[in-house]
């Protein structure tokens, strides 16, 4: 019998794959239309708007002080950060400062929430390329972080605790002490994270060379925070334009050399040490004094006044509803959130409600570099390469 | 391959005040610099629209003033409020020599369009998205310029001062394509 012979071969042609926006390794709602030649991806388009709410078209319609709950729910993971970065760049707006107490306090609740999102974001991007166990792990010390935010504050993940010139209470003796224990366990949890991911094979594998993006691309691009570190930048807005209380305390920045994955990597796990530092050391130099600016035109009143007598009453319910009378002007303030550079633009027209808030979110940023990291890669590297840039789809779409 | 930890001095770098870039802009450009504008140590220098990416290629290569990086890029919409209705905002900053800037271009609203940057920066891609989408600014020359938040069929852009707060009257046909789909179904519901 004779041997059937295979007549055609097989054809190969482009396939376009749709991969979210319900998908659980793309952190939200991000949406990839993926060209793949058999396994390799040819193009990628990102879509992104599906949690649009119209968070500028809101700030304008607010006093600037009702804008602040909005700055919470743009990136969800680390809101601390955004409500710093919201109340920095008004105070500047208004020409105020607030009380050295108060800055300290800003300080090492930001650095909190800076370990609590790369918490999350160490615990989400091994699951996704497959590293269950760090996920638990990385919970555990999460959740220390996020019941300390609700002794402060009564609430875990939307906090709105920093106000404009302060912060809404000062902080509990049993809040510093149980935060101090826990800078003492943290390095150590640090090195069981590392334990499990650091030199592990498929690890090295899977993120080593991955997404290379070279220094000047990467300031190109507008990239920013662990993500353009990672290519050997140095650019940190907490170093370059300091505010609250970052010019009082040592730290260093971690950087990249090869622009890799696996950089990102390293440099957010170096960054979680650094941040450690900074708290030990607000906690160690906390200064006394007032939480909030001596700015009565600007500052809303004590609270307890507030319940008591009516001219405080007027005066909050004034700067709520009206807002304060700003001067005319525009500005642009940076801080760095644990994703990259949060920037607000605030151009006033000298009544309380912000003529245009813009607000420059880090994810939407990085959320565009997505092409230029996947194309040439695996479709498994598409994972990779979305958890490594760290976006919050909230943040991204506001 | 390590990953090394470097302190930052605080000053390596030759730092210009925001002032001498204005001085510098308007001295290559006197027929383009419309107004300089200063608040609260930062300025921000209005030009025409035309010689935007010029303006833009020189701030990015020249070597004293190395703005390379792109922060941030939007548009301000001045209905009422100034001749010019429409203002695209560049912040520029240099990662190398720590100086800021503000760009501010007037786009009137009887011709919303301007020239991409995207050559100089590639990250203005998605900025000018956003522009087009919310301001209706079309940026000339732009590699995908489609919008970016809202749905590909919606009719209006959100931030400009004349779009209602609460929505346009009219649902969008995404929605009432749910909804008439939902009706639809009800039919096959158990009726007990």
């Amino acid at each position: 019998m004779e041997m059937l012979k295979v007549e055609k071969t097989f054809e190969t042609r482009e396939l376009s794959v749709n991969m979210g926006p319900q998908h659980p390794a793309t952190h939200g709602v991000l949406r990839l239309v993926l060209d793949i030649d058999g396994e390799t991806v040819v193009k990628v388009t990102p879509h992104v708007g599906y949690l649009h709410r119209g968070i500028e078209k809101l700030g304008e319609s607010l006093s600037y002080f009702q804008a602040l709950p909005l700055t919470d729910r743009m990136d969800y993971v680390s809101a601390m950060s955004n409500n710093i970065g919201y109340c920095v760049a008004v105070e500047k707006l208004f020409g105020i400062e607030a009380t050295e107490r108060a800055k300290f306090i800003r300080t090492i609740v930001g650095e909190m929430s800076r370990i609590a999102n790369h918490l999350l974001w160490l615990a989400t991007h091994a699951l996704d390329i497959g590293a269950m166990t760090v996920f638990l792990y990385c919970f555990r010390e999460r959740e220390w972080l996020l019941d300390l935010f609700e002794m402060i504050c009564g609430a875990r993940l939307t906090v709105t605790y920093p106000r404009i010139g302060g912060v809404r209470n000062d902080v509990p003796q049993e809040f510093l002490d149980s935060l101090y224990k826990f800078t003492d366990e943290f390095p150590s949890r640090i090195l069981e994270y590392e334990t499990l991911i650091d030199q592990n094979r498929i690890w090295l594998k899977r993120t080593k060379g991955i997404g290379v993006i070279s220094a000047e691309e990467a300031i190109n691009w507008g990239l920013t925070g662990a993500t353009l570190r990672g290519s050997g930048v140095l650019y940190d807005v907490r170093k370059h334009t300091p505010y609250d209380a970052y010019d009082k305390v040592d730290f260093d920045i971690p950087i990249g050399t090869e622009g890799d994955t696996y950089d990102r990597y390293r440099c957010r796990m170096l960054e979680l040490r650094q941040s450690n530092r900074i708290i030990r050391q607000c906690i160690e130099k906390l200064p006394p004094g007032p939480i909030m600016a001596d700015a009565p035109k600007f500052t809303l009143p004590p609270k307890d006044y507030v319940l008591k007598d009516m001219e405080h009453l007027i005066h909050q319910f004034i700067l709520i509803t009206k807002g304060p009378t700003v001067p005319e002007g525009e500005i642009y303030v940076a801080t760095e959130v644990p994703k990259g550079e949060l920037g607000f633009y605030f151009v006033s027209d000298g009544t309380g409600k912000p003529y245009r808030m813009r607000v420059r979110a880090p994810s939407f940023v990085h959320a565009s570099v997505l092409p230029r990291l996947c194309v040439g890669h695996l479709v498994a590297d598409v994972i990779a390469n979305i958890g490594t840039i760290d976006i919050v789809l909230g943040e991204c779409d506001r | 391959m390590a990953v090394i930890l470097e302190r930052i001095e605080y000053s390596p770098y030759k730092k210009l005040e925001p002032l001498e870039i204005a001085e510098k802009i308007k001295e290559k450009f006197p027929l383009e610099a419309v107004d300089v504008i200063s608040f609260r140590d930062q300025v921000s220098v209005i030009v025409k629209r035309d010689q935007i990416v010029p303006i833009c290629k020189y701030l990015h290569d020249d070597p004293h003033l190395s703005l390379d990086h792109l922060q941030d890029l939007t548009a301000v919409d001045y209905s009422g409020k100034k001749d010019v209705r429409f203002e695209v905002v560049y912040n520029l900053y240099s990662i190398r020599h720590r100086h800021m800037i503000r760009l501010k271009a007037q786009v009137p609203e009887s011709d919303p369009r301007i020239n991409t940057v995207t050559s100089v920066w590639v990250g203005a891609n998605w900025h000018e998205r956003e522009c087009f989408d919310m301001f209706g600014i079309v940026f000339n020359g732009h590699p995908d310029l489609r919008r970016i938040l809202m749905p590909e069929d919606w009719e209006g852009h959100p931030l400009r001062k004349d779009y209602p707060l609460k929505g346009p009257e009219k649902e969008w046909s995404g929605y009432v394509q749910v909804v008439e789909l939902a009706k639809k179904l009800k039919e096959f519901e158990w009726a007990g």
